[in-house]
Order: C-alpha cells, then structure tokens, then sequence
C-alpha cells in the first residue's frame, strides 16, 4: 500500500511537470496579451497527432520530432495571433478572445477528425513501453524523459524571459503595456511572438501527452479544462504559480485515485479549484488586484 | 409616415409569434419539424443566457449544468412518479426549470464571488463536476444514462406537441428577457457589465442582482433540457452535460449580438439549423465544426458586434433615406407664403 502512495505521488510530480510546461505557455499568452486561449487544449492535441504522424509515417524518435512540430506549433501561434487576436478591441477583449479561440479550438478538432478519425491513439516508442523499476515499482522511462524535456523547455522559458533583450520587453509588455510602448517597445510584435511561444511550447507538451495517454480529438476538452484550473489557482500571469499548481494537483490527484477511487479523483481537481476560489478569488499565487481593470 | 421603432417591434414580435404559431402547420414533414423543435430548444437557452451573460458581461460558459439538471430532474421525476407518457409528462417541465434555479444559487453564489477570466473558468470547472456527478452517481443511471417514457401517439403530430410546448416556453422566456431588458433591473446588469465597482458605488446591489439574473436565466434553460430529455426518450451524461452546449449557446448569442433581444434569436435560427442540416447532410460531424468554426471566426472578423447590432447601425442611414424620399416638396403657393 505504501508503495502504492509513493507511485502515485512520483508519478504526480512527473506528470505535473509537464502539465506545468503547457499551462505556462497558456499563462504567458494571459498575461501579455490578456487573452484566454482555449484552444491551448487542442494544440495540444494537435502536437501529438503531428508527432504521432511524423513518428509513424518517418519513422523519426518522438524527441526528434520535436524539432519539426515546435516550430510548426510556433507558426500555428503567430498565424492564429496575426489573424484573429490583434483583431480583437480592447474592451471585451478578455470575453471576446475566449469566444475567438474556442472557435479556433473547435475548427482545429474539426480539423484532426478529418484527417485522423475519432478513434483512440497512443504514440510508441521503446522508451514508452519499457520501464524502469524504482522506489519498488515500475515506471515506463517516458516519464522520467518527459519530465526532464518539461523541465529544460521551463528553464529555457526562463532563460528567455530574463536573459534576452526579447525577455524584457516581454516582461515590460507584462507589466505595463503602454509604459513599454512609450519607451519605445513594439508590444505588438511581443505579444504576436509570445503567442507563437506559447503555443509552441504545446508541441512538446503534446508529444509526452500522447506518449503517456491515449488521446482522441476530443482530449482538448479535458486537457483545458485542467490546464484553466492550473493557471488559475497559480495566479494568472505567473510562471512559477503554474508550476506549483500544476505538481499540487496531479499529486493530489493522483493520491486521491489511490485512496479513494480514479473515479472521483477528477472532481477534486475541480472541486479544490471552487474551494480555493470561494476562499482566495484571485488564486494561491496571484497578486491581489491581478489586472483589476 | 414612418412608424416608430417600438410600433416597428411589436409588429415584428406579432409576426414572429404568427410564423412560431403557423410553422409546423405549413411544414409537417417530421425532419423539419424536428430541426424546428431544436432550433427552438437553442432559441430558448441562448435567449436566457443571454438575459444574463449579454447584460451583465459576465461570460457563463457552465449553462449546461442547467440544461443537463432540467433533463435529468424530468427523467428522475417521471420514473419516480411511474408516468407512463402522455401529457402528464409535461408537468414535470416547470420542475425541471425549479430543479435548474435551485442549482443556480449555490453556483452563483460561489462563481458570482469571481469576476471576468476566472469566472468563467469556475463556471467550467463547476461544468465538469457537473458532468462527473453524472456519470457517477447512482441516481442518474450512470454512463448508461437513463430512459424518459415514450408517449404512445401517433406519428401525425407527434413532433408537433413537442414544438408547440417549446413554443410556449420560448415565448415566455422572451418575455421575460424583454421584461429585464426594459426594466431597472436591466438597467443595473448593463451597470455592472460596464464598470461594476461604480455601479455599487452608486448604490446598486451587484451582487443580489447578478445573483437574481444568473438564477432568472437558469430557469428557462433548465425547462427546455427538460422538454429536450422527453422528446429523445434517453439522456445520457455527455449529451445532457455537453461542453459544446456551453460554447453553443455562447456563439449563438454572440453572432447574433450580444445583449440584444432578437440576436440570440437569430443566432439560433441560423446556427442550430445549420447544424440539424450538416448532421442530416453529411454523417462526419467534424466537417460541421469546420464549417461552424470557420463561419464563426468570418463573421467576428467581419461583424465584430455581431449581426443585428451592426444591422441597426445601418438602419438611421436607410430610414434617414427613406424620409428624404418620402418627403414631398412643399406645394408652390405654401412655399410663397412661408417667405
């Protein structure tokens, strides 16, 4: 039994980390831009089918897929960005962008049922099907690899953010957009690239995804669901927030499936959402007044 | 002489009323009177969330917990009753709107508390344990669903009674919009959507308000899931608990024009029908979501405030034209006389 609970809470960690990589590019899209991108879910999505395609079809290693489908991702961002975001008026623009990009989420599912069918596929490697066997029980490797990418595509976010020229004028369009603009910041430019990153960051997400699920075209709806209660408990905007959130629900959850049942494990993780929301409205980690506009 | 616009409204309302009254009479073929009844359905949904979301400005995209609890509160109370079909059935129609209300107010009251993105993603999230609770619970038949009695009439108008019931309700449920619209209580939603924290400066009670409106719009959407539950003769959790219904009806209210009367109306016509049509037309559904996806994001780009309202901001110029040309010139001796 207690091997039992120690599974479920590596396996937590594990999972979280990669749910962490892609509720920050939903996080870092929110608060540049203001924008609530529902379609996060089935980029998500997206990612794995493309990785499964190419894996398949190329017979390339899902890591080395990566290098195809990031900057694919990255394009789908910027072209969804360019085309419909910067359309969007100022006023509304929160409501608005989450009508914009369901309708974006809902003509990419549209989309992958054309070309992939409605049923279930789950992307394979020798690393996904073999495991490793740690702390008395058996992990597939994927886990520990998927991790691991989660955690160097968190640091190299990081690295963009406070590292690069492009990083500051990112967290200046953070922090005050028309501050940035009068010294001289093209925020546009920032937000249509943060939009690309943020969405490209999803393709790695999708590929542990896949790897580590099966996955349908309809696995967007779940995925943002979760992805939105993440970003929300770790305060809207903020990186390390989702992070945190992110390893303490998947733990949660996971600990719950053991204790109780897989059943109601899911409902916790929403059912903690309206708690702490009930309690704390601007999330575990959020800034008081996080743009109270 | 130009009739005003109220004049002009009420003479389109008794219009719609007369082709509401006068459609399944004109069209009896049972695919048409099935789109009808659907359309219907959406017409009666979107109108109510958007007596709620399109006032107040905040996006609710958890309506399905009412829609999905107004079916199951039919299904739960006919088998409990053991109706066996027929009209009585229908009585259950206005529990399913009280079971929805009483569900809205625990759920106001915990969303209500959030303002903007993360009300809406408490409103999703209260969706999801929705759904779970469905798929879970003893009371609901689980994933198996459960079975609402089958009326013993005949195939002549049987998806007429069905229209016509949902008929009724549609025309309550626009009265009712109507009636907050044009009332002080819509004065205070659209306060609140445009600047809440001035509007409780001003004296008006945000939260009992938006709490009235939430609970008010849950009402209708809760009958019409109950009706919906009847007329298919099965739910199951994921159609009852639908995220596309959620988003639906959002889009709906949204093409038409948010925070209008008639745009919810049109947006469901146009919509729900074109869904009932590529659902009949093609069986893969995602070509519909192509379409439906695409058609949406067209008409953001180019009606950014939906249909109707950029309508009506053409109308001025078209009345405007219209006076100049009925305007008769001035005979000539009165034209001496004035100068």
């Amino acid at each position: 039994m207690g091997s039992a609970y120690a599974k479920a809470v590596v396996d937590g960690i594990l999972t979280g980390g990669v749910y962490a990589l892609m509720a920050a590019g939903l996080t870092l899209i929110f608060g540049v831009m203001d924008i609530i991108n529902i379609a996060q879910g089935i980029m998500v999505i997206l990612g794995a089918y493309l990785s499964y395609s190419l894996s398949v079809h190329f017979g390339m290693d899902l890591f080395a897929t990566l290098i195809i489908t990031i900057p694919a991702l990255f394009v789908v961002g910027v072209a969804v960005e360019w085309f419909f975001m910067r359309r969007l008026a100022d006023r509304d623009r929160t409501a608005m962008s989450i009508l914009v990009t369901y309708a974006v989420a809902i003509l990419i599912e549209g989309g992958i049922t054309q070309v992939y069918g409605v049923s279930y596929l789950q992307l394979h490697a020798s690393y996904v099907d073999t495991s490793v066997h740690i702390f008395g029980f058996y992990l597939p490797y994927i886990y520990l690899y998927g991790f691991a990418l989660a955690i160097v595509l968190l640091g190299a976010l990081y690295a963009v953010l406070y590292l690069t020229r492009f990083g500051q004028s990112l967290r200046a369009a953070l922090q005050d957009r028309r501050a940035a603009e009068l010294i001289g910041i093209d925020v546009d430019r920032v937000r249509t690239i943060t939009f690309g990153i943020g969405i490209a960051v999803t393709a790695a997400g999708g590929m542990v995804f896949g790897a580590t699920n099966s996955f349908n075209p309809n696995s967007g709806y779940d995925l943002i669901s979760r992805l939105l209660t993440i970003v929300i408990l770790g305060g809207l905007g903020s990186i390390g927030g989702a992070l945190v959130a992110a390893l303490f629900m998947l733990v949660l959850e996971d600990v719950v499936a053991v204790a109780w049942s897989p059943v109601w494990s899911t409902l916790v993780f929403f059912a903690v959402l309206v708690v702490v929301l009930t309690v704390r409205p601007e999330g575990l980690f959020g800034r008081a007044a996080t743009r109270a506009q | 002489m130009i009739p005003s616009r109220t004049a002009l409204g009420v003479l389109g309302g008794l219009v719609a009323l007369a082709i509401l009254v006068g459609f399944p009479l004109a069209f009896s073929n049972p695919t048409t009177t099935t789109i009808a009844f659907f359309v219907l359905i959406f017409m009666i949904a979107t109108t109510a969330w958007n007596a709620f979301s399109g006032l107040s400005g905040y996006i609710a995209l958890g309506h399905a917990v009412f829609f999905g609890s107004g079916a199951y509160a039919l299904a739960i109370g006919a088998e409990k009753l053991h109706l066996s079909g027929g009209w009585s059935v229908f009585a259950l129609v206005p529990v399913s709107g009280v079971v929805a209300g009483v569900i809205a107010v625990p759920f106001g009251l915990v969303a209500l508390r959030t303002r903007r993105h993360t009300f809406v993603v408490i409103t999703i999230a209260i969706f999801f344990i929705f759904q779970l609770l469905a798929f879970n619970l003893g009371i609901t038949g689980g994933s198996s669903g459960l079975q609402t009695p089958t009326p013993l009439w005949t195939a002549v108008g049987y998806n007429q009674r069905f229209y016509y019931v949902a008929a009724a309700i549609l025309v309550l449920t626009v009265a009712m919009a109507c009636g907050i619209r044009y009332s002080r209580f819509g004065l205070q939603l659209l306060a609140i959507r445009d600047d809440e924290d001035r509007a409780r400066g001003l004296g008006v009670r945000t939260r009992r308000v938006k709490l009235l409106a939430f609970v008010a719009s849950a009402i209708p959407t809760g009958m019409a899931g109950g009706v919906y539950a009847y007329f298919l003769g099965q739910i199951f959790p994921q159609f009852a608990f639908d995220p596309l219904f959620d988003i639906s009806i959002a889009l709906m209210a949204f093409f038409g024009g948010l925070g209008t009367l008639t745009g919810p109306l049109l947006g469901a016509l146009v919509l729900e029908s074109l869904q009932q049509e590529f659902t009949l037309n093609f069986s893969a559904g995602s070509l519909y979501l192509i379409v439906y996806g695409a058609l949406f994001l067209v008409v953001i780009l180019l009606l950014p405030r939906g249909v109707v309202p950029t309508l009506s901001s053409l109308a001025p110029r078209v009345r405007e034209q219209i006076r100049r040309r009925a305007e008769v010139p001035p005979p000539p001796d009165q034209a001496r006389d004035v100068a």
